[in-house]
């Protein structure tokens, strides 16, 4: 079964075919209803129908849950905005303080360093040569890349200049994650002509 | 229609012919391994003096292609050098650094699509703290991730060393199973571990596994690491449980979502991090099961090759493959603009011949 639906699957690569079709949508209903079953079973019965018994404040996030389904009546749908409002704004709070902490606190942290030595207080070119070439890197890179998307002033001049070479590490960066992704998605292939080619056909030593 | 019965036809008779009249295991010499490898490289510089020569070739030859770069290496007897990067020190040092009995928490943030990446990474995880004798405490923010790690765990447990340690379930390790929540879980465990699970992977309560005793909340724990492939992730982990809760972290994460947690490493948010299948190739290779260099390998250690290791090999040819098809995308595409430039300036010149004559 697994050989066959894989089979079905890189037959796209040929071109769209009723195997391939037969398979994504094998891949589709049994996702859905995997998701159903694991969220009916962990939320609906092992919070709500078990939980509540011992924590009351369960059943705040049941109502809520309820109120949500309010937006199924085209009458009293408006009622389905407060579970959302109290969502969004539960939310947005919490996430708030993490990525000011983490994302931002952390990171200007780490790249506000000295260019040409170890840590601040140590001799001047101290710090060995790749580090120096990596730190250079990271501050002019992370200067410039602010500079792209400094709108406030036309890019031109040394300015625009500045820009430009912004540009080109945003798209250097693009570029490691698009060969990152390549490996990624290989992977994926590898794992699967693995299984068909060792664990199916028996061939792989 | 016809076409693709005839194709189905073909798979399946390439398939019979593969299950029953192939001797089996198939094995090349290094000196077939390098005609093949030769033979190929000869074939791309052709593709690539046709390119030049204007005519361009079908995109499907390019999946054959990579698909031979990706199954061929599988047969073939060449080992590939794997180099330790710092990001994997950093991981094997801080793991290293743990005296035995140390509480490990290991969550499961993936499901199989990214168990290929991923489950190398926790094989030899797991493989490390039970020959460290630390103590593993599972968990996953994902539904599948605790099934994942249970697989992982069968197959450490085959590993003869491992085997013979006799591992015990509640005392060595356990798993508490899947909670829905995303980043709000972590932020409750930073609270208490049993609030957030009540009952393990098994429906056994938490206060009766021996291993959580003593185990309330983050506090409690030495070290911790995340398998991740998306959303919820090292990121949560790294938002929540390490700069709230002061949480030492390592990270194992998907090609993908590597390029997003490395800025976390250089601020050192991350105590180490595997990217991809080559960070778990390098980290087998860093606990001692992966099998170059004149080191002892995982299948003479264990029984069971390394998958990170092994699938290396076709990992390289594949990249290989795609650099030289973008090269030659690129040659097309330059050299088909410079030949829609001139036939324009051909078109050009030859309208103004005729006006001039007019």
């Amino acid at each position: 079964m697994g050989a066959f639906l894989t089979l079905g699957i890189i037959s796209f690569l040929y071109g769209d075919n009723p195997w391939y079709k037969l398979c994504e949508a094998l891949f589709v209903g049994s996702s859905a209803g995997y998701w159903f079953i694991t969220l009916f079973w962990d939320n609906i019965y092992g919070k709500f129908y078990l939980g509540v018994a011992d924590d009351k404040m369960l059943m705040v996030g049941a109502i809520l849950g309820f109120l949500m389904l309010m937006r199924l009546s085209s009458k009293i749908g408006w009622i389905s905005r407060w579970p959302l409002a109290f969502v969004v704004g539960a939310i947005a709070g919490f996430y708030l303080i993490n990525y000011f902490s983490s994302n931002v606190m952390y990171q200007v942290y780490a790249t506000i360093k000295p260019l040409f030595s170890i840590s601040y207080g140590q001799p001047v070119m101290s710090a060995p040569f790749g580090k120096i070439v990596s730190n250079i890197i990271i501050a002019a890179g992370t200067f410039t890349g602010l500079i792209y998307f400094f709108f406030s002033k036309e890019h031109k001049g040394a300015f625009g200049k500045g820009a430009q070479i912004g540009i080109w590490v945003i798209m250097i960066t693009f570029g490691a994650s698009f060969g990152y992704t390549v490996m990624s998605r290989m992977s994926l292939l590898i794992s699967r002509m693995d299984f068909i080619f060792g664990d199916w056909l028996g061939l792989i030593k | 229609m016809k076409k693709e019965w005839l194709i189905y036809a073909g798979i399946l008779l390439i398939s019979l012919i593969l299950f029953f009249l192939v001797p089996k295991p198939i094995s090349f010499s290094p000196m077939v391994s390098y005609i093949i490898i030769g033979l190929i490289a000869l074939v791309i510089v052709f593709i690539f003096v046709r390119t030049i020569k204007g005519r361009l070739v079908d995109r499907r030859t390019i999946f054959v292609f990579v698909g031979l770069a990706v199954v061929l290496p599988f047969f073939m007897t060449v080992k590939q050098p794997i180099k330790l990067s710092p990001e994997v020190r950093i991981l094997f040092d801080a793991v290293q650094d743990l005296k035995p009995g140390a509480k490990v928490l290991v969550s499961f943030d993936y499901d199989p699509p990214s168990a290929p990446e991923l489950q190398p990474m926790a094989e030899a995880f797991f493989y490390y703290c039970f020959k460290r004798d630390l103590k593993v405490i599972i968990m996953g923010l994902w539904p599948q991730g605790p099934q994942q790690a249970e697989l992982a765990i069968q197959r450490t447990r085959q590993i003869p060393e491992i085997a013979a340690k006799n591992i015990q379930y509640g005392v060595d390790y356990i798993n508490l199973g899947f909670q829905s929540g995303n980043e709000f879980v972590i932020q409750r465990m930073g609270g208490s571990f049993k609030s957030m699970f009540p009952n393990d992977f098994y429906g056994t309560p938490y206060d009766s596994l021996p291993l959580a005793d003593g185990v309330t909340n983050f506090s409690n724990i030495e070290f911790s690491f995340n398998l991740s492939s998306g959303y919820p992730g090292t990121v949560e982990w790294v938002q929540v449980a390490v700069d709230r809760y002061g949480v030492r972290l390592g990270s194992g994460s998907t090609a993908v979502q590597a390029p997003q947690v490395y800025p976390y490493l250089d601020s050192g948010q991350l105590k180490g991090l595997l990217g991809g299948l080559n960070g778990a190739a390098e980290f087998e290779k860093v606990v001692g099961l992966g099998g170059v260099d004149g080191q002892p390998g995982f299948k003479q250690i264990t029984g069971i090759l390394g998958k990170g290791t092994k699938f290396m090999v076709s990992q390289s040819a594949a990249h290989v493959i795609v650099l030289a098809f973008i090269i030659i995308g690129n040659a097309a595409f330059f050299l088909g603009d410079r030949r829609r430039k001139d036939k324009n300036n051909d078109k050009d010149s030859d309208a103004k011949k005729t006006d001039a004559s007019d």
